[in-house]
């Protein structure tokens, strides 16, 4: 897989290019839409490198065998949409309490329960604030392209193994089911530390007891989640990720994430065009969120507009940034362009909004 | 004159494989069969000496914490999702000799619905299923195996069939999948089904090693505490009650299973969307 090539494929397919870049050895799904193009691609092309598909009896199921796979050192990953994702919730919760890495995929649908099937930004909370019981966190990556659904989801592998930490790309069928053309290339991010508490049987440690039959939290509680402290600390000092596009003189700064961004980046274009200095802001990482570089964008700037594609959600997390010191408005799904579950927030209506706070 | 026959020692011996470290988590009632089926699994594994290939499987419960108390690798998993991760370890190390040991509601409530899902794909694991007819870790709660009009903490008045269900029969269903290469039900309350117990144990083991499919053991336990019986009336209970429900014996026993299909079935179906990459 050394050499590159471009090619045009859909963000799913990227996701699904991306894992095998990263030498994922094991992928278990279960159908949802808008994400079935995921286990569609990977029974495809996962047996011809020799590795594991399976669908699994449900998405408990799916994270489940991730979890068993991952325990074993492989890398693994599984993917789903909004309801599948509440499934794993219990082994997520799981995988974090025995630090356990492993990359799950949420390709969000609209909700709650069933909800819609076409793009949406409902499930924020519940991927950064860590979405099952035990109070814990995630990294979660946000694409914004078919290239960084390829690129971010290699990321998110080398994430998992650095911190042996649960690891959420976080997309939209938006994004996911676009096409557009993709460098494929192996991304390297530097050495990672040895799988050396990886469950195979004795017989492959020389006959020696394995380093992790227990959980942390069994043996000192407060000390695993002292540990679970430090360790989020050490993410959150190397690991924040964000974009910004002519936010130097802007007047009014837009924070968007995903698919949103990229329509945020379209409506700055058209504003400057008019005249109107907006700048944006895209969080990659929504958890470790960056927000320092709001904070101290927003008090430069003076106004900060979020439009997320949900009720509200991410705007807690940029109103916790700026802390008060300047106004935080918000476009939320009531932006979409109809009112059905199959809306979309275009360009135009962010212009609209932004002209109405110049 | 009578001459009385000398006091005959008895050894009490202690399993290589047991962990002792370990058994601070694994503390059962006297009266319970559970410490002689994990004796039972200690002695098999010492014997088919595969205790570095070994991975346990364990989840919660009074029958979950058999594995902890065996020294090989061992895998934690939630409540109920045991065969889910015993899946997946064994797919990622095929060379490994994956167990896992189960109880009533791990097996046949919670995890019901991978239950069905492993045994028809015929994973090559090897489940041990204690079957006691109730949650005794929790505290006596009815089951899925709990006998049809028994009380428990959660069926104060008794079981009734027409609100609860009727009891589920593991051994049973194990039989009916294709997946399945070995299903047996026995039990450990008397010294000739404790000697089958373990031939099964072994058999089971040995199906696995043989790469056949799944193997599951049932084996009926007693549980003084949650019964209000004592040791020796648990054993009576065994026979008169438990016996009768779930009836002991081998369901399936083979030496291969038909993995194939009709190639003409591979030109039908879904048409695969394949955009050539690059």
């Amino acid at each position: 897989m050394a050499k590159t090539e471009t090619v045009l494929i859909s963000g799913m397919e990227a996701i699904g290019w991306g894992a095998i870049h990263a030498d994922c050895q094991a992928y278990f799904g279960y159908p949802i839409t808008p994400q079935s193009e995921i286990p569609e691609f990977m029974s495809r092309e996962m047996p011809k490198l020799g590795r594991i598909f399976l669908q699994t009896e449900c998405e408990l199921a799916a994270s489940g065998m991730v979890y068993g796979a991952a325990l074993t050192g492989v890398r693994a990953m599984t993917s789903t949409s909004g309801p599948g994702f509440s499934l794993m919730q219990e082994f997520i919760s799981f995988m974090t309490s025995f630090e356990c890495p492993a990359v799950m995929v949420n390709v969000v649908r609209g909700g709650p329960g069933t909800g819609g099937i076409t793009a949406a930004q409902t499930d924020y909370h519940q991927a950064t604030k860590g979405g099952g019981h035990g109070g814990y966190r995630c990294i979660v990556l946000a694409p914004a392209s078919v290239q960084e659904c390829f690129d971010l989801t290699q990321l998110a592998f080398h994430l998992a193994d650095k911190y042996r930490i649960v690891t959420i790309v976080l997309t939209e069928a938006a994004v996911g089911q676009s096409l557009e053309p993709v460098e494929l290339r192996t991304l390297d991010f530097g050495p990672l530390p040895e799988k050396d508490w990886a469950v195979r049987g004795r017989f492959q440690r020389e006959g020696k007891k394995q380093t992790m039959p227990l959980s942390k939290i069994w043996i000192s509680y407060v000390g695993f989640h002292q540990e679970q402290i430090e360790k989020y600390q050490r993410i959150k000092d190397s690991e924040i990720r964000y974009r910004t596009y002519q936010v130097e003189d802007a007047r009014l700064l837009l924070v968007a994430y995903g698919y949103v961004a990229r329509m945020a980046q379209e409506a700055v274009s058209m504003a400057r065009a008019q005249g109107l200095k907006v700048g944006l802001l895209r969080p990659i990482t929504l958890w470790p969120f960056p927000s320092e570089a709001i904070k101290e964008a927003a008090s430069r700037i003076g106004k900060v507009l979020v439009v997320e594609d949900s009720s509200g959600l991410m705007v807690e997390d940029v109103e916790s940034a700026v802390q008060g010191q300047v106004p935080v408005y918000l476009l939320g799904c009531w932006g979409r362009n109809v009112s059905t579950a199959g809306g979309i927030i275009y360009a135009e209506r962010i212009l609209e909004e932004v002209k109405s706070l110049s | 004159m009578k001459k009385e026959a000398p006091a005959k020692k008895v050894i009490c011996t202690i399993p290589r494989l047991h962990d002792g470290w370990m058994l601070a988590f694994a503390p059962w009632c006297p009266g319970c069969h559970i410490g002689i089926i994990n004796r039972l699994l200690c002695e098999v594994m010492e014997e088919l000496g595969i205790q570095d290939r070994a991975i346990g499987v364990m989840g919660l419960g009074c029958s979950a914490a058999i594995t902890p108390s065996i020294d090989t690798d061992r895998v934690w998993t939630p409540h109920g999702r045991e065969l889910v991760v015993a899946s997946a370890v064994k797919r990622c190390v095929p060379e490994s000799v994956v167990y896992s040991t189960v109880g009533d509601g791990a097996l046949l409530a919670i995890g019901s619905g991978h239950f069905l899902n492993t045994t028809a794909r015929g994973e090559k694991i090897t489940v041990i299923f204690v079957n006691n007819g109730g949650y005794s870790r929790t505290g006596g709660q009815v089951a899925p195996t709990t006998l049809a009009g028994m009380k428990s903490t959660t069926t104060p008045y008794g079981r009734d069939p027409q609100v609860t269900g009727f009891p589920l029969h593991a051994a049973e269903i194990a039989a009916m999948m294709k997946g399945v290469a070995y299903s047996v039900r026995g039990t450990v309350h008397t010294a000739a089904n404790y000697q089958r117990a373990k031939r099964a144990i072994r058999t089971a083991f040995q199906k696995q090693l043989d790469k056949i499919g799944f193997s599951l053991v049932e084996i009926l336990s007693a549980c003084p505490i949650n019964w209000q019986l004592n040791p020796v009336d648990c054993l009576d209970f065994i026979d008169k009650w438990m016996i009768p429900e779930f009836p002991l014996g081998e369901f399936k026993n083979v030496d291969s299973i038909d993995y194939s299909f009709d190639p003409e079935l591979t030109k039908l179906g879904m048409v695969i969307r394949e955009r050539p990459a690059g």
